[in-house]
């Protein structure tokens, strides 16, 4: 925290796909160490906004920081290339569906990144497979494949390849969502550990008891702008717009 | 490239093309009847039957289509089959053909047979009417494509017939090479011959596919 | 004439050869048309399009024609324009080029068909886009497309019977050159026959153990 700079940085990001504009004007910051949640409903941007900061889904307008490099800088494309590569590296990605490499075991999941980018040997790579596996809890398995595993096997091994890469950052876009219910508190309590960590998390969620447990910001997105954002205990306790009420109503039925 | 003797010698070639045309047609008739009594026999309730359709597809599906025209045309005057060249063609690649049609139309009957038939016997026909009535018109739309798929392996199969002598392409093709010594010249003539043939097919093909679907 | 099969096994040193021959030729010819499919689908999807086109186009010709047209093009093109080889290595050639264009087919669709989550994951690690493709993608899309390969190298062991109109001495020819001798065709092109079909189901029970093998890592 002694960076001047803030270490996400989203300025002014804007987005549309033909006539359909998805971001409208967003900023937003993420200190080192924080964890911003982002919710709404299917279609508010959430999970466009999530992809802009590692570049998957670029943005049309605007600008994207990481501990005072730009993302989406406007370089020739074989620079680019080269640059947001080396980006990627250092922000890690969960997705809802999981997105393991099937043609490889857990531990080849895990290692294959880091031995094909940062050049380490086979016994650094084996070593850090059973640091980031156990982690999650999934060493017992590392030598298994994807279809040998459970949605929630598969997404801790997912968290694991993402942190072998020993990112700064890390993303999460609904990484609980395709899973079935009695599997969700097992990837639950891996993203809680992280959290513990201090690893700087931007997670894109559903779940409003998670969110409200391990965020310290909680952003509520509705048609491409973030209507509210608050500490979790205000936001989801007094919230100052109806859009969000309404929402909040909808999902948090029996919940608070 | 000698185009003086591509159009010298290019009317030898559309004959040919016209005996490649003919093989392709005869042979598809014959293997469209081998493949639906190939089909028959393995999707029927008696064991030898299905036996037999095995046995077909397999041996026929598993040695090469040209030891097979030569076992029909060489071999078979020892065991009293007498065959100009062009038959013992049309017959050896209609036979084999059927092979790889009985696997087409069996594939398509099966895909449609699962929830239909028992749909059809719920409402009382019985399982020949259920065949009848429900399964093959269905499934005669699934397997136009890849009977399609069968047509286009045939026309390009009856080339064989150039090792048994009958002037069709490919033979054609062959002595012209052989007496010219202009290899890619040749090649030319018949390989555009044969794209028109596949192409017009493919169409053919496609514009009945088409037809038939269902939306 | 009646069939007298006690006359075989006298030639059967010539017909072992000319297994042997042809199997050779279909395993050469086999791997030509693995990595020959694999580089041609790549460059039909990722090539710029100056190459990608032509390189269609050789595609569409290779795919309209017959092998044995093709056969008598590679062999005497080849002699044509001054390279004089070997009628086996003009048939390898041949069949592996024919069936490479074919196993391209196959490739390019099972490319296609890899989920482009799997793009995007390995994207996000930091690979590049060539890097995923060569590490992530490609090698799901050949897992994907073994067992119809596994199909196209059984046709390619019955069309290696092709080779023997370009003087290629295989299983077939060896029959032709007995019988040239014992005037007995039939039996001796059912022997070829039962060769083939012998070799056909071993490549079939490969096919198979093979299948069961990929199955877990797909």
């Amino acid at each position: 925290m002694s960076d001047p700079k803030q270490f996400v940085e989203i300025r002014h990001a804007q987005k549309s796909f033909g006539d359909l504009e998805v971001l409208k004007d967003i900023s937003l910051t993420v200190e080192r160490g924080q964890i911003v949640g982002i919710i709404g409903s299917s279609g508010s941007g959430k999970s466009t906004l999530l992809r802009a900061i590692n570049d998957l889904d670029p943005l049309t307008g605007g600008e994207v920081w990481l501990d005072g490099t730009q993302v989406n800088k406007k370089l020739p494309h074989r620079q680019y290339e080269a640059h947001i590569n080396a980006m990627r590296q250092q922000v890690g990605m969960v997705f809802q569906h999981f997105n393991l490499f099937p043609h490889m075991t857990a531990r080849e999941n895990v290692i294959m990144a880091p031995m094909l980018l940062k050049g380490i040997s086979r016994e650094e790579a084996d070593r850090l497979a059973e640091e980031q596996l156990d982690k999650v809890g999934m060493l017992e398995r590392i030598d298994y494949y994807p279809t040998q595993l459970s949605g929630g096997q598969k997404q801790r091994v997912a968290i694991a390849r993402a942190l072998a890469m020993k990112p700064k950052l890390m993303l999460f876009d609904e990484a609980t969502s395709a899973l079935d219910p009695e599997l969700v508190e097992e990837v639950n309590l891996v993203m809680k550990k992280l959290a513990e960590e201090d690893m700087t998390m931007i997670i894109v969620t559903h779940e409003m008891d998670f969110a409200a447990s391990v965020c310290d910001r909680v952003l509520f997105m509705d048609q491409g702008v973030v209507v509210e954002e608050g500490p979790p205990s205000v936001l989801f306790k007094t919230p100052t717009q109806d859009r969000t009420r309404a929402f909040l109503r909808k999902h948090l039925e029996g919940a608070a | 490239m000698d185009i003086e003797l591509m159009l010298k010698v290019y009317p030898f070639f559309l004959d040919a093309a016209w005996v490649t045309i003919l093989l392709s047609v005869l042979t598809a008739i014959l293997g469209l009847i081998c493949g639906t009594l190939g089909a028959a026999a393995r999707l029927s309730r008696f064991a030898l039957l299905r036996f037999l359709g095995v046995a077909y597809v397999s041996l026929f599906r598993g040695t090469p289509a040209l030891i097979q025209l030569f076992i029909l045309y060489f071999g078979g005057p020892q065991i009293g089959i007498q065959l100009d060249a062009f038959e013992a063609g049309v017959i050896g690649l209609g036979i084999n053909a059927g092979a790889y049609m009985t696997e087409t139309i069996r594939g398509a009957i099966i895909a449609i047979d699962k929830g239909q038939r028992e749909a059809a016997r719920t409402l009382g026909l019985s399982s020949w009417q259920s065949t009848y009535k429900v399964i093959l018109p269905q499934a005669a739309r699934l397997m136009v494509r890849p009977l399609g798929v069968n047509l286009n392996m045939l026309i390009k199969a009856t080339a064989l017939v150039a090792a048994i002598s009958v002037i069709e392409l490919t033979y054609t093709a062959q002595r012209y090479i052989g007496s010219t010594y202009k290899p890619f010249e040749m090649f030319l003539l018949a390989g555009v011959l044969y794209m028109i043939i596949i192409y017009a097919t493919g169409r053919g093909v496609a514009w009945l596919d088409r037809k038939v679907r269902i939306t | 004439m009646g069939l007298d099969f006690s006359i075989v096994p006298k030639y059967m040193d010539i017909i072992l050869l000319g297994v042997g021959w042809t199997v050779g030729i279909t395993f050469a010819a086999a791997l030509l048309s693995f990595v020959g499919g694999v580089l041609f689908a790549v460059t039909a999807l990722y090539a710029p399009w100056i190459v990608r086109q032509p390189f269609r186009l050789i595609e569409w010709v290779f795919m309209g024609t017959p092998l044995l047209l093709q056969l008598f093009l590679i062999y005497f093109g080849l002699v044509q324009i001054g390279i004089d080889l070997p009628a086996f290595v003009a048939g390898i050639i041949g069949l592996g080029l024919h069936f490479a264009v074919y196993n391209s087919e196959l490739i390019q669709t099972a490319i296609l068909a890899v989920d482009k989550g799997q793009m995007e994951a390995a994207r996000t690690l930091g690979l590049s886009r060539g890097q995923a493709l060569r590490k992530v993608v490609v090698p799901q899309a050949v897992r994907a497309v073994i067992p119809p390969i596994g199909n196209n190298m059984i046709a390619l062991l019955k069309d290696s019977a092709l080779v023997s109109v370009i003087g290629v001495s295989e299983l077939t020819l060896s029959a032709q050159r007995v019988i040239g001798k014992t005037y007995r065709p039939f039996e001796f092109y059912i022997v070829a026959a039962a060769f083939y079909y012998v070799i056909n189901l071993c490549m079939e029970w490969v096919q198979r153990k093979i299948e069961r093998r990929i199955s877990i890592s797909r």
